[in-house]
């Protein structure tokens, strides 16, 4: 199971937190704003690999954590404030 | 011998030619049955279907095996429901035994609100042909004896939606009848060759790469399950997609039988018996996207916590086997069956935990689409342009999985 340093709360069970999406950038070589809209609204990286990423502590302190995560092999890498 | 080994078809396997009319990516259900449809339906036989590990061994061969038409918008209920007939005259025509038993399946409301999702659910079903009806608490406990109705106290059960021609056929059966028709009319199935990249001439996709060498495609198909976001990057196509991992286990035998499907959308749990006895337990996806098979202690325990309050008989069992498999979860929660802005490069994705059921309708859509060049009616849909024109098919509610 994973668990999640909450800078506030200590290591906790990832069950506290609520997932809040990947955390990203519409690359820069999608230039059109229209084509920018789209991709921000729509696509998701999805990478297999350290991705960053929201979280929430809902049965915390119930403020959001940015995290660097795994995807491939699901582990935290890092938990920034 | 026995009856198992005795009726397994015959796959003819065949090493990778240098080019191909159609290539297809991933030798699942969608792939192989892709494939059939082309050979059979349509006359296309010089297609081969390249699989990175063995055929079957993604999702298809890792999901719960259910079949059923049940969903929450007209477009999903009518193919799902094709779909569902195509897997009930399957046998008959692949001449493959896929252990396919009708058996019905039972969605439990534990709410005022559920209820009266479940009641325009059976109006909506039954209006598009997936025929669905309300059954009271004592209708259910007459036909499920096993269901405790208080919910353990805790999720009352206030009626059911009974979905009479649901269905469960063995699934690593389903990918080898598919694999045996296709083979059998000339279809290369090759086995062990993952796709590194593809092949490209000027913006069109004219084949792939694999360890074993290029291979050039009049078309390329991506009926990649899980890493499919990579496979469309290599096109440079972005998908609306995201991989969660789902899990499942089976228990021991339970000698006294079960008959139907059993499930609750509120719970997000279902939960059937397969041909051999075991009881095959399945419910939500992981929230954080992942690409890792590590089923885990965490969601063992709240599956069983949730099914065992509506099937108190659970807890005497032990469980046998527990899997993870990733499921690529479109934005709206409907597949993805399209051509792309990419000349010569389609998508068969977006089948996060409603694929299995699919395999019959999807690949026979995607064959039409690739024979004739414009989808039948019941995938026209699910294009990935859709995204764009505003035309989402929102149905998170039918997946009965979160």
């Amino acid at each position: 199971m994973l668990w999640l340093a909450c800078p506030r709360c200590g290591r906790r069970p990832i069950d506290e937190f609520t997932f809040g999406g990947e955390r990203r950038e519409v690359p820069d070589w999608i230039t059109d704003p229209d084509e920018r809209d789209f991709d921000e609204v729509w696509v998701f990286e999805n990478p297999d690999g350290v991705t960053t990423e929201r979280w929430f502590h809902s049965f915390g302190c119930r403020r959001w954590l940015t995290v660097r995560r795994d995807t491939s092999t699901d582990t935290v890498v890092e938990v920034l404030a | 011998m026995n009856e198992y080994v005795e009726t397994l078809p015959e796959i003819r396997w065949h090493e990778p030619g240098s080019s191909y009319d159609v290539v297809i990516v991933g030798g699942g259900g969608h792939g192989l049955s892709t494939a059939y449809y082309l050979a059979t339906r349509h006359g296309i036989t010089n297609v081969a279907v390249l699989e990175a590990d063995y055929i079957a061994s993604g999702n298809t061969g890792r999901n719960t095996t259910i079949i059923r038409a049940n969903y929450g918008i007209p477009e999903a209920i009518r193919f799902y429901q094709h779909s569902l007939e195509l897997y009930q005259g399957l046998e008959a025509e692949t001449g493959a035994a896929i252990l396919h038993q009708t058996k019905g399946i039972f969605w439990v409301a534990h709410t005022e609100m559920a209820m009266r999702t479940e009641r325009a659910r059976c109006q909506m079903n039954t209006a598009c042909g997936a025929k669905t009806f309300m059954v009271s608490p004592a209708e259910l406990k007459e036909l499920v004896p096993q269901v405790d109705l208080t919910g353990g106290g805790r999720y009352p059960v206030m009626g059911a939606s009974h979905h009479v021609e649901a269905a469960t056929a063995r699934h690593d059966r389903v990918a080898w009848a598919y694999a045996a028709g296709a083979t059998a009319r000339g279809v290369h199935v090759v086995q062990h060759t993952p796709v590194t990249g593809l092949l490209r001439d000027g913006e069109r996709v004219v084949g792939v790469e694999t360890p074993r060498g290029p291979i050039a495609a009049g078309v390329v198909l991506s009926a990649v399950g899980g890493r499919v976001t990579r496979m469309a990057a290599h096109a440079g196509v972005r998908l609306p997609v995201r991989t969660h991992p789902l899990h499942a286990f089976v228990t021991n035998d339970y000698a006294q039988g079960f008959g139907p499907i059993f499930a609750s959308t509120e719970l997000s749990c279902y939960v059937s018996q397969t041909e051999r006895g075991q009881m095959l337990i399945g419910a939500e996806f992981d929230s954080q996207p992942s690409y890792s098979r590590q089923s885990s202690f965490a969601a063992l325990r709240g599956y069983s916590y949730k099914i065992t309050r509506l099937l108190p008989f659970l807890r005497d069992l032990r469980i046998l086997r527990s899997w993870a498999g990733i499921c690529d979860i479109s934005a709206d929660y409907s597949p993805i069956m399209s051509a792309t802005d990419v000349d010569g490069f389609l998508v068969t994705t977006g089948w996060g935990t409603w694929g299995f059921k699919a395999i019959p309708a999807g690949g026979e859509g995607m064959a039409e689409l690739i024979a004739t060049g414009r989808p039948p009616a019941l995938i026209a849909p699910f294009s990935l342009d859709r995204f764009r024109r505003d035309h989402v098919l929102a149905d998170q509610g039918s997946a009965g999985t979160r």
